[in-house]
């Protein structure tokens, strides 16, 4: 597929990687000619130079014709102009990046009348991420599948935890809660585990399952920890903002910490239900002060990755129940989880890129069985992918006993179209209709058909 | 450093090398010659040197920008040094060094020989020595990135080093896609001029090997009057246009095929070179209507002389050494022009030296209002002072390299002319000069260490000075790195 990318800060950049790994045509356009040929060097792309909104620059850009448009300069109306003058010339899919909230109101209208296929505002969906952990504070990740009815969890086996030295075959009998582990990393390895797989400290493992019986898996084992109730949230970025408007909704109690008074002060306006504190967010202090103790999560959102980083480890030693920072430069965020500093890491360039690359495989095979969701986990080196059944899938209804499944894949879950959620075992098979959750290491899957060999 | 992916590349070129190599060895065959050994033993050669090194990939692939320079540049020596076997091996040649100066005067585009006697060559080598014009005309390493995948996306590195021009640009999102269409209009457009002299009633292996000189802007040809000797108009207009042609930015090509005429027809580039070509032959041809009576027949040969200087061809229809010194004049200053960034030809580039005038127009204008703030400009794009700059550099490392080179060629005691003209003709490569070097003479009056100087100055001028710097450099080679400044 031909992409073009208009705009190259931390998420042009990641995509234009992630898209020529995945061998598309990518041409990149920005207005720093050291920006651009810093990439063309790297990477395999055709650069063009200028503004990504300008209709020369764009006719050079596309050529012959581009199938998809993703604007991600730092500028919402250039965005917005930009995917316009790419449908004119005849690109079939647009994506825009969009911060200002007051343009995300018109979302219907942009994408109706103004036909831009995809919208996205990073801040709300990394607080929409973030605000899902603190709902289930048990994982370090939770994606989730089929309109929620699936979740895919990831947990670290920390120290004196049950889960060590426990072979899953006897782990699935004893618990009495129907969940699949599904992918473990331990160290630089991924293993997509069968029954003689036995767990260890410092695993990290994969889950999926419904909400439900995930609840039940971490109760049984007496490892469950309750939804966050109080938060402490330092930074009042966009971010908090819209994190402290989702979790609003659910009544936990917030606290907000910055150090602009100005910030404050319309934080507040806009979030009346909420405290906002203006004060020092790295003055231990103050954060003492506001009982950082008794929380039971803590947010660090301020713009500086290592204020986060270092606030994250602080919260951490006074033993906040979760912790959730964000950290925007990825060496930073690989060094910080793989050391086990911080229990949960964010950016928005990941999360954005993330929800694009989606985007893109879905559009790659919408004729054949399409791909609905896609989840990238274990440092993108493992894809859960939620596949819809459709009649033209070669093993509908035979066993998965019967089937030779590919190396390295696993059969997570099936949503029935009744709702009901299957983990599959043996005897279980494909029916049209389904919605199928497929885990594998192959990062080039795009066909529920290809899954057998 | 990354050798093993050095090594791996060359591997990958030494095995292109040897399929080329079959060319020749089928005329060979086809003519029944006795040369046949002398191009299955450096095949042989080839292909075990290239397997041991090219077949497995390593793990680390990745080329930074000293890698790319360094493979380049190596890459052609190795090249020129298995291509320079055969003349060897056969006994065609009987010195190596000369050899390996045919050989990469023939890589290099530039023509220049050390033979007195072509015609007595046999068929097999004369076709070898010209096909390496056309090999080195678009590149070897852009030939290999176009049939064989090699690299990520770190490849530009090796494209930027080879294609000569002050910048490159890529045709399409993808460097083996870019590479496959450069070299599909070179072949359409050789194939093209074959065909138009066949039709003229051209031998087929005549018009091949001229066509190769022509594509390359190389200028080798098998007869010692070279395209003189056919006396034959629609010949010379028929190479006369298609060296002009070559001597085009390549991309101006692929924008004729996307039907992007404007971008065509308004390059300033071209422009300028189709103004330069015109003005030369019009003053030329006034020069020396005297010597050939007629306007027509001055026309003609100053057209053909021009067409073949300035894109540093160096085929010739008469001798002109003969000519007045205001012609020669003329010639030896389009020598030093070239033709279009991004073509097959040598010298400093046309579009090397419209920013050098613009950007030297620019800073005397600021003599004059010492404030003002102008921008130069290329192609209706304000240009990067980064640009400027390189061009700047470009035009002093190769003056001075010239001033070295024909400094240390002077101490073989020729006239000042022979040497000045022969490094000119040799770094722009060009081919022929002027004296004893001239269109009738050879370069084999020159001692071995002239020689080797020269083939060097050749490889300077094709691979656009800093690749053959680079491999000089002894911190590159270093083990490990060495921290900046150090």
């Amino acid at each position: 597929m031909k992409i073009v990318i208009a705009g190259l800060g931390k998420v042009g950049k990641t995509l234009t990687k992630q898209l020529t790994a995945d061998r598309h045509d990518v041409v990149v356009i920005d207005t720093n000619p050291e920006v651009v040929e810093g990439i063309v060097n790297v990477h395999d792309v055709m650069g063009v130079c200028g503004n990504g909104a300008n209709y020369d620059i764009q006719e050079e850009a596309v050529g012959e014709g581009a199938d998809l448009l993703i604007a991600t300069t730092s500028s919402d109306e250039i965005n917005i102009l930009a995917c316009l003058v790419a449908k004119k010339l005849g690109v079939g899919h647009t994506i825009a990046r969009i911060r200002n909230p007051e343009y995300e109101k018109q979302l219907r209208f942009m994408r109706e009348e103004l036909g831009l296929s995809m919208v996205i505002n990073p801040e709300k969906a990394v607080a929409r991420e973030i605000s899902r952990i603190l709902r289930f504070p048990n994982a370090l990740k939770l994606e989730s599948f089929s309109k929620r009815r699936i979740e895919l969890v990831e947990y670290r086996i920390g120290e004196n935890n049950p889960l060590d030295g426990i072979r899953l075959a006897s782990l699935y009998g004893s618990v009495k809660a129907k969940v699949l582990i599904c992918a473990v990393a331990r160290g630089q390895d991924i293993f997509i585990p069968s029954g003689d797989f036995a767990l260890r400290q410092g695993d990290k493992i994969y889950l999926t399952s419904s909400p439900h019986e995930l609840e039940r898996f971490f109760r049984n084992l007496g490892l469950f920890r309750a939804r966050a109730s109080s938060v402490m949230i330092v930074g009042a970025s966009k971010i908090a903002y819209y994190l402290a408007l989702e979790l609003s909704e659910t009544g936990m109690h917030l606290k907000i910490i910055d150090s602009s008074e100005e910030r404050c002060q319309q934080m507040s306006e806009r979030l009346p239900r909420t405290l906002v504190i203006a004060g020092d967010g790295t003055d231990s202090d103050l954060l003492n002060e506001e009982g950082i103790s008794q929380m039971d999560a803590f947010v660090a959102l301020t713009g500086l990755d290592e204020t986060n980083i270092i606030l994250s480890m602080y919260a951490t030693r006074q033993s906040v129940g979760k912790v959730v920072a964000k950290i925007n430069r990825k060496s930073f965020a690989d060094f910080v989880s793989s050391e086990n500093m911080v229990d949960t890491v964010f950016s928005a360039g990941a999360v954005t890129s993330e929800m694009i690359l989606q985007y893109i495989r879905a559009m790659q095979n919408s004729l054949g069985s399409k791909i609905k969701t896609l989840h990238r986990i274990v440092d993108e080196r493992v894809e859960a992918l939620e596949f819809g059944v459709t009649e033209n899938i070669s093993f509908v209804g035979v066993p998965f006993r019967e089937l030779k499944l590919r190396d390295n894949l696993l059969i997570a879950g099936i949503v029935r179209r009744s709702g009901q959620i299957v983990i599959p075992g043996g005897n279980d098979s494909l029916r049209v209709g389904d919605d199928v959750i497929v885990v594998t290491t192959d990062t080039m899957l795009q066909d529920l058909n290809d899954i057998i060999k | 450093m990354n050798y093993r992916m050095i090594g791996f590349v060359l591997g990958r070129i030494l095995l292109a090398e040897a399929a080329l190599m079959l060319l020749p060895l089928l005329v060979t065959l086809l003519y029944g010659e006795s040369t046949l050994p002398a191009f299955l033993l450096p095949m042989a050669l080839l292909v075990l040197s290239g397997c041991a090194l090219g077949i497995k990939p390593p793990k680390d692939t990745t080329i930074y920008a000293r890698e790319g320079l360094a493979v380049v540049a190596l890459s052609w020596i190795v090249m020129s040094l298995f291509g320079a076997l055969p003349f060897y091996l056969s006994g065609a040649i009987p010195s190596f060094i000369d050899s390996f100066f045919e050989t990469v005067s023939g890589f290099t585009t530039t023509g220049a020989s050390i033979l007195t006697d072509v015609e007595t060559m046999e068929r097999g080598l004369l076709f070898w020595r010209s096909f390496t014009h056309w090999v080195g005309g678009m590149g070897v390493l852009v030939f290999v990135m176009a049939i064989l995948p090699m690299t990520d996306g770190r490849g530009m590195h090796l494209m930027r080093a080879e294609v000569p021009g002050p910048s490159v640009g890529k045709l399409s999102s993808k460097i083996r896609d870019t590479a496959k269409t450069l070299y599909a209009i070179y072949l359409v457009m050789t194939v093209l001029q074959v065909a138009l002299l066949l039709l003229g009633g051209m031998p087929l292996f005549d018009a091949l090997i001229h066509s190769f000189g022509t594509a390359g802007t190389g200028g080798f040809s098998h007869l010692s009057l070279s395209i003189g000797a056919y006396n034959n108009p629609y010949f010379e207009i028929v190479i006369a246009v298609f060296m002009l042609l070559f001597g085009i930015n390549f991309n101006l090509y692929y924008f004729l095929l996307l039907r992007r005429f404007r971008d065509v027809f308004r390059s300033e580039e071209l422009l300028v070179y189709l103004g330069v070509v015109a003005v030369s032959v019009a003053a030329i041809a006034a020069n020396i209507s005297h010597l050939y009576g007629t306007v027509s027949e001055a026309l003609r040969h100053a057209f053909f002389q021009v067409s073949s200087i300035i894109t540093t061809t160096g085929f010739a229809t008469v001798n002109f050494n003969l000519w007045p010194t205001f012609s020669k004049a003329v010639l030896v200053a389009l020598m030093f022009f070239g033709g279009c960034a991004g073509s097959t030809a040598g010298g400093l580039k046309i579009a090397r030296i419209v920013i050098l005038l613009k950007s030297s127009f620019r800073d005397l204008q600021r003599m004059i209002h010492p404030h003002a703030v102008t921008v130069v400009r290329l192609e209706g794009k304000p240009l990067e002072d980064k640009t400027v700059r390189g061009a700047y550099l470009y035009l002093s490392v190769f003056v001075m390299l010239f001033a070295v080179s024909a400094l240390l060629l002077s101490l073989e005691h020729f006239d000042l002319v022979t040497t000045f003209t022969a490094v000119a003709a040799c770094i722009n490569n060009v081919g022929p000069g002027l004296e004893l070097v001239g269109p009738v003479g050879s370069f084999s009056e020159f001692s071995q260490a002239g020689k080797l100087l020269l083939s060097f100055d050749m490889l300077l001028g094709r691979l656009e000075i800093f690749p053959m710097l680079v491999v000089c450099a002894p911190s590159i080679w270093a083990r490990k790195r060495r921290k900046a400044g150090a």
